[in-house]
């Protein structure tokens, strides 16, 4: 190469300081802000569970299994909380399931298109709302409609089940249920809507042909096409409705057994946290009350991350015919 | 059979089928309706039984003593300002740095791990965040503070910025940033430069979702902020006044007036979330366009 | 309904099909005719006053350049085009005499007499292959033993049981791109519908596939009225007695293939088919 050569300006062009680090430097700072959010994660869990260390070496797992919660006589149990959780969760999502996916096929197959925007922004707005609010409108105009027309009426048709024993009360297990149902309903509606969505029109349309209703065509078609984008959305819900420590504090009343009937006061994992956690005294109430969230953190993580599984395996590959495929004749 | 017949005949099978679908149509529209009307009745009650007491001296006055009446809210919405305020400035910055680090610069076997770390964050119940937030600066400070309770609730902000700002990032067209880079334009400089103003609109609506989405939450603030004196209105150090506590607490007391006053706080913060909730979306369509115009 | 053994293709020009009202019908079922039909998206017309007849025992093609209306014509005739938001048709389109537009009609009887295969197989995901087949048969509630031999009797008009026959319950989209053509075809085939509507069903498809499908057509149009869709010329020739040409949404020429390609009455066909535009 010649001499004059190596005054190309290319070759001797040369990165401003300010590039020389300025890539480096994003890169370092973008790559320690998801350390940090990685980190956050080990930090709760390993905080959670060594503020809990003093009562999970005590009870050990049986904590989880003691029906009693008595701060005087310092004998804590998670069972009756577990029970709680299980039951209101678990009539949240049996009543939420259903009702998203009906809402769901009605935004998607049967609102006419000018409504179609609005109403799913309305239900969105139901998921924004505080779940303080809800729970002040709970304990002021839900319960005292429990007690005074819902249970009475429950139990009058099923008062021979013992869920539906006992005197109506406006704060309880049922209440609570219902609380939950109206906050995990617009977060499951909004996942199954999107699912719904992606099902290839040309399915439908294929469906259609065949002579199908519309209901026909939804269960032959969008239902199967959505089973796993359904499930997850669901058990998002419920780990969403597990979480939940305000709403349910405000409004089941807070009783540390098992009880049978809905009607009856009770508590979750999360709402005796919110309960108890100011009055606390003594170290084994407060590492006690640790252990409840530790339970409550496990729980909640499993279910999260089997939602997103659930999901991301039931993925359906979109069938893309290829013309070069030769077939058989 | 002929056409005709077959065609004109109303089939027994065919009037049931049509009848299943006439009730599986009416259930959904139900639904829907259903849905649409209990977010009308909780909006409504707050509307119709908080708009009494609220006044221009409910929203001056500060909490009333305990036993005593007559009091408002106004230190409630100055540290729920700066409360929300500080979480924000620190997980819009963090987050936004992660959806970077997520989109630009991580390969893909770290990039995937990482977002699924955040979508369990995500998962986190908040009063577990908030155990986790005291054990670290609570405890060893020996009392509750308002920056606990900003730290808490960053935590809880950090995956909802973080998930939003990486599906907007990730819908800049490769084009773009290949231009620039084709142009000699060094890669933080077409991040910094080209990138982030394509996506601002949804970056914005992110961190406004975000930032609704903490305001009203109160598991945080029973753990960290629930004790706070009168006279302080604006030291993060110490216990601040929230508008969800006191919503909280309101909705716990015996008395009608109290509950009076706990509607029309729950008032101003419906207003405040829905009124964000509402301009993000905004915000979201009209960057959408304009990205894909 | 018995495996056709294969036919070479005689369009027969003496025996000639597409005059506005049919005149002379092979079988009493099977027949369409449309009158003055119009469709609209909106308020844009895309078809105008379009009057043709489809007879029975035949296989019409109908060809024109993109855009011209041929596939919404098509899908005018078994009300799919009305599935549309905003769309809407106004005419007369009847099947044997019968207005299939009268409110008396319900929309699912006239898609069990006039099925469809579109463009591109759209086999459904989640159902193995005798679960595809059946589909229609299912919706109708016929009982078991019957559906299950309606359905391989399906998949034998369509050419396609010797393939399938050991694969019955793997998924119907396991199949090759022409497979899951041909059971498409049996789909709607299964429900025994008088006419068959084809929207260009063989544009996805490589040619060994293609000219399968092109042998089934020849078979299947003695027992169902078939009408094709297609942008292809030499498929027409191919497959096709009676040939129309659309342009614009309008009916320009409609007559026995081969006049139709070698000496067409209308200017407009003779620059199509001669490649001088579209």
């Amino acid at each position: 190469m010649e001499a004059g050569a190596l005054r190309h300006p290319v070759l001797r062009a040369r990165r401003s300081r300010k590039d020389r680090i300025g890539d480096p430097l994003l890169r370092g700072l973008s790559g320690l802000a998801a350390v940090v959010a990685v980190a956050a994660i080990a930090g709760i869990a390993y905080e959670v569970f060594d503020q809990a260390s003093p009562a999970i070496s005590k009870y050990g797992l049986g904590f989880l299994t003691t029906n009693d919660w008595n701060p005087v006589s310092e004998r804590f149990g998670a069972a009756p909380f577990l029970y709680g959780t299980a039951v209101t969760s678990g009539i949240a999502l049996l009543l939420a399931a259903p009702l998203s996916i009906a809402i769901s096929i009605y935004l998607t197959e049967l609102a006419p298109q000018r409504l179609r925007r609005p109403v799913a922004t309305l239900v969105d707005m139901l998921a924004a709302i505080p779940t303080v609010i809800l729970g002040l409108w709970g304990i002021l105009v839900l319960g005292p409609f429990m007690r005074d027309t819902v249970e009475p009426a429950l139990q009058s048709v099923f008062g021979f089940l013992p869920i539906f024993s006992g005197d109506p009360s406006a704060f309880g297990y049922l209440t609570a249920a219902l609380i939950l149902t109206i906050m995990i309903t617009p977060i499951i509606t909004s996942v199954t809507r999107e699912v719904f969505e992606t099902v290839p029109a040309d399915l439908k349309e294929a469906s259609y042909a065949l002579g199908a209703t519309r209901w026909e065509m939804v269960r032959q078609v969008v239902l199967p096409y959505s089973r796993a984008g359904i499930v997850g959305a669901s058990i998002l819900g419920l780990g969403r409705a597990i979480g939940e420590a305000i709403a349910v504090a405000q409004v089941i009343g807070g009783a540390y057994e098992i009880h049978t009937s809905l009607f009856h006061t009770g508590g979750t994992l999360a709402a005796q946290i919110a309960a108890q956690w100011e009055g606390a005294t003594g170290q084994m109430q407060k590492a006690s009350l640790a252990y409840l969230a530790a339970i409550l953190l496990v729980f909640a993580v499993a279910v999260n991350v089997i939602a997103r599984l659930i999901v991301q395996r039931g993925q359906l590959k979109d069938t893309d015919v290829t013309p070069t495929e030769v077939e058989a004749l | 059979m002929s056409s005709e017949s077959a065609l004109l005949r109303r089939s027994e099978g065919l009037r049931r089928r049509n009848r299943v679908n006439r009730v599986v149509e009416i259930s959904s529209t139900i639904a829907a309706l259903f849905a649409v009307a209990v977010l009308l009745i909780v909006v409504g009650s707050v509307l119709t039984k908080g708009v009494d007491a609220l006044s221009i001296h409910f929203l001056t006055t500060p909490t009333a003593l305990f036993g005593e009446e007559g009091g408002g809210i106004s230190n409630a919405i100055v540290g729920t300002a700066i409360v929300v305020a500080s979480a924000a400035a620190m997980a819009i910055p963090v987050g936004l740095l992660v959806a970077i680090y997520t989109t630009e610069f991580a390969p893909s076997r770290i990039a995937h791990p990482v977002r699924f770390v955040l979508d369990v964050l995500n998962g986190v119940p908040t009063i577990v965040t908030a155990i986790f937030v005291a054990g670290l600066i609570v405890i060893p400070q020996g009392h509750q503070s308002g920056f606990a309770l900003s730290v808490a609730l960053a935590i809880v902000m950090l995956p909802i910025v973080s998930r939003t700002a990486q599906e907007v990032l990730a819908l800049v067209p490769s084009t773009l940033k290949e231009a620039a880079h084709a142009l000699g334009i060094a890669r933080w400089r077409t991040t910094v430069r080209v990138t982030i103003p394509t996506a601002a609109g949804g970056l914005i609506t992110g961190a406004l979702l975000a930032i609704a989405r903490v305001a009203g939450e109160t598991a945080p603030v029973i753990i960290l902020c629930s004790i706070f004196g009168q006279g302080n209105l604006t030291d993060p150090s110490q216990g601040l006044a929230t508008i969800p506590f006191f919503i909280f607490r309101s909705s716990e007391a015996p008395s009608p007036s109290a509950h009076t006053e706990a509607w029309a706080a729950a008032l101003v913060l419906i207003a405040l979330v829905l009124g964000l909730n509402l301009v993000a979306r905004a915000f979201y369509t009209r960057s959408r366009r304009r990205m894909e115009g | 309904m018995s495996l056709i053994t294969k036919r070479t293709q005689q369009p027969s020009p003496a025996v000639f099909a597409a005059s506005p009202r049919p005149q002379l019908l092979r079988r009493e079922v099977g027949n369409v005719a449309l009158e003055g039909l119009d469709a609209y998206y909106g308020a844009s017309r895309v078809l105008q006053g379009v009057s043709l007849g489809f007879v029975s025992g035949r296989a019409t093609a109908i060809i024109g350049p993109s855009g011209c209306g041929k596939s919404t014509l098509v899908r005018c005739i078994n009300r799919m085009h009305e599935e549309v938001p905003g769309a809407r048709a106004a005419g007369k389109v009847t099947l044997d005499g019968v207005d299939l537009y009268d409110p008396r009609i319900d929309i699912v009887a006239v898609r069990r007499s006039i099925g469809m295969v579109f463009q591109k197989p759209n086999p459904f995901p989640t159902m193995s292959v005798i679960d595809n087949v059946t589909a229609g048969l299912r919706l109708a509630g016929a009982d078991r033993g019957e559906i299950e031999d309606r359905g391989r009797e399906a998949l034998v008009g369509a050419g396609l049981w010797d393939e399938v026959k050991d694969r019955l319950s793997s998924p119907g989209t396991g199949l090759s791109g022409g497979q899951q053509q041909r059971l498409c075809i049996a789909r709607a085939l299964a429900v025994e519908p008088e006419v068959l509507l084809m929207d260009e069903p063989c544009s996805a498809l490589d040619p060994v596939a293609t000219l399968r499908i092109e042998e089934l057509i020849g078979e299947l149009k003695e027992r169902v009225t078939i009408v094709i869709v297609t942008h292809n010329m030499q498929q027409a020739a191919r497959v096709a007695d009676t040939t129309v040409f659309m342009l614009d949404g309008q009916l320009v020429e409609v007559g026995p293939t081969e006049k139709l390609f070698t000496n067409p009455d209308d200017e407009r066909t003779e620059q199509y088919v001669t490649g001088k535009f579209g």
